[in-house]
């Protein structure tokens, strides 16, 4: 982390605020706590922001706020930021089946990290995931924490049609595909609820700064959650974080 | 109200407005007009609001037949457009009459222009913009570009048709499209990952757009750009115009329908004022960047908002001072307009 953040020029809309070089839980904390200072704080010419694992871009409007303006904003809610109360990160609980035609790939990472099936299960749904940041596609979580006892390389030829809502594995990664798409990634469960749906609010259902937990579940619940999800009374559970924990 | 039907797409083809915003921290790209001067000034002739939809129309335009009466304004790239095999003149408001038949050729200069029709186009907003995503297939017409046989209907025009034929954009407010775009950039976020050689070649050079050029981004082809610290950053944001350099060296600029996050380093920004010219090069148009500072940046985006601010005022006086008649000739209407010439 670095002692002060930086400030990076994106051209003369927006600038990033830097906090470190490495990813890192406290260095995405700096991050998601600027982004909610600023939300809050309501200040005229600040438009989007892009919060990712380190840095928090910003896009402003150099007509109505000055950069130079902004700058020592940011500066003056970052030396106050521990004295803000934020909210605290919650828990997403996802429902996902493993295995079979949901998990085609659960065996080989088995086979792979010398495991059963039920042992890397057991191992996906212990950790509470950090999301880092969301991007790449919409609604795609960046998770953080992942057991190295369950890493496994991505795939040498990659699917060409990967169903939305695969779990899946890449290297020392773990993510949920939110919309279909072609993939490399080691599939080993899948969840019915919809990550992403442009015509529901909101349309992406995770944000950043929060936990992802995966439960094991059966195929019965599964297809009765994709019912209700299917005529909109699924209602994703949420867990708060334990304090201390 | 239905106003056009399609013929034949064109290559590419869409529906976009100013793009779907407030939702790029979760990973939904902005997409919208790649040329939003164009875009606007499209708007600004038919009166529409500025946040209106407009067609997109890339390299090479549609054919379009008239089903009913309406006023359309195109402009951007030079497609050859003709009105019943005439051609049609660009930057100016134009009356169409249903059985007109509306068709482009090739773009001679510039890549991409823009239909915009009076009243606006009659999609249903998608997460409160009517812009075609075509990746994440939503917005616009069935999420999907144009296609022969599909009907674009207009809204209803916020001012009687009589009020908007006509009106055009002064000469001194559209620039030419010679194929040579000199772009202003803002170095940085990441410019400390190139060597000083890398930035020098990178401001010196001529690059040449290709043909892997798309609404995402214009990927450039020239002498390659010497990176210090290698091509990979962790994954941070990416803003439109922000030029990616990947290990071979060759940069990308970023357009409408970029990733909201990236892990190449960025070597510099493209001005919001300039990037415009990025939306029209088309392959083999060349390319050279020169670098301002942050405060000449600002001092060019605060021309470039003026000019957008005052140019409806500026239309509205040029066709008040031409004369507007309807003439009735055996039962024919024509419609007259008297322009005072100046030699």
């Amino acid at each position: 982390m670095y002692d002060r953040p930086r400030f990076l020029p994106a051209g003369d809309r927006a600038i990033v605020v830097e906090f470190g070089n490495e990813i890192n839980p406290e260095i995405n904390r700096r991050v998601r706590n600027l982004y909610l200072a600023l939300q809050r704080s309501g200040i005229g010419g600040i438009g989007e922001m892009i919060p990712t694992y380190r840095s928090l871009l910003i896009y402003y409007d150099p007509m109505q706020l000055p950069l130079n303006q902004l700058i020592d904003y940011i500066q003056e809610v970052e030396a106050d930021m521990e004295r803000l109360k934020l909210p605290h990160p919650k828990i997403y609980v996802i429902p996902v089946i493993y295995g079979g035609e949901y998990g085609p790939d659960l065996e080989d990472v088995a086979r792979y990290n010398q495991l059963t099936p039920g042992e890397v299960i057991q191992i996906h749904t212990a950790t509470d995931y950090l999301i880092y940041m969301l991007g790449f596609a919409p609604g795609f979580p960046y998770l953080g924490g992942m057991s190295l006892r369950i890493a496994t390389p991505r795939l040498k030829t990659p699917r060409t049609h990967i169903p939305a809502g695969s779990v899946g594995i890449a290297d020392k990664q773990t993510g949920i595909y939110p919309i279909d798409s072609p993939g490399g990634w080691r599939i080993i469960g899948r969840t019915p609820v919809k990550l992403y749906d442009p015509y529901r609010e909101p349309p992406v259902l995770l944000s950043a700064g929060n936990y992802v937990r995966f439960v094991s579940i059966t195929a019965e619940d599964y297809h009765k959650i994709k019912a209700a999800v299917e005529q909109n009374t699924y209602t994703l559970q949420e867990l708060p974080v334990e304090l201390g924990g | 109200m239905a106003v056009l039907k399609v013929e034949k797409p064109g290559m590419l083809t869409t529906i976009q407005d100013l793009g779907r915003h407030g939702f790029q921290e979760f990973g939904m790209p902005v997409a919208g007009a790649a040329d939003e001067f164009s875009f606007k000034l499209a708007n600004m002739l038919v009166r529409n609001r500025p946040e209106e939809a407009a067609l997109e129309l890339t390299l090479a335009g549609p054919t379009l037949k008239v089903l009913e009466e309406g006023v359309i304004a195109i402009t951007g790239a030079d497609m050859g457009p003709q009105l019943n095999g005439r051609p049609l003149v660009m930057w100016e408001a134009v009356l169409v009459y249903p059985g007109d038949v509306l068709s482009f050729g090739w773009s001679r200069q510039g890549c991409r222009a823009y239909l915009a029709v009076a009243g606006g186009i009659n999609v249903p907003p998608v997460m409160g913009s009517k812009s075609t995503y075509l990746r994440g297939s939503i917005g616009g017409f069935e999420g999907r570009a144009l296609r022969g046989g599909d009907i674009i209907s207009s809204g209803v025009p916020s001012y009687p048709l009589d009020e908007l034929v006509g009106r055009s954009i002064p000469p001194e407010y559209i620039s030419s499209y010679n194929g040579k775009w000199e772009v202003r950039v803002v170095l940085g976020p990441q410019d400390d990952y190139f060597t000083a050689k890398g930035i020098q070649t990178f401001l010196q050079s001529e690059y040449k757009v290709t043909p892997e050029c798309d609404r995402m981004g214009c990927r450039l082809e020239g002498p390659p750009i010497e990176h210090q610290k290698g091509a990979d950053i962790i994954s941070d944001g990416i803003p439109a115009g922000a030029v990616q350099v990947p290990g071979h060296g060759q940069p990308i600029i970023m357009l409408a329908d970029r990733q909201t996050t990236g892990g190449y380093a960025k070597i510099a920004t493209v001005i919001s004022s300039d990037l415009w010219k990025v939306a029209q090069a088309k392959p083999g148009d060349i390319i050279h960047f020169r670098a301002v500072t942050l405060p000449e940046a600002h001092q060019a985006y605060r021309i470039y908002r003026e000019r957008l601010q005052s140019l409806p005022t500026v239309i509205q006086i040029l066709w008040n001072r031409k004369k507007h008649y309807r003439i009735q000739v055996n039962g024919k209407i024509y419609r007259v307009c008297v322009e005072k010439m100046e030699y």
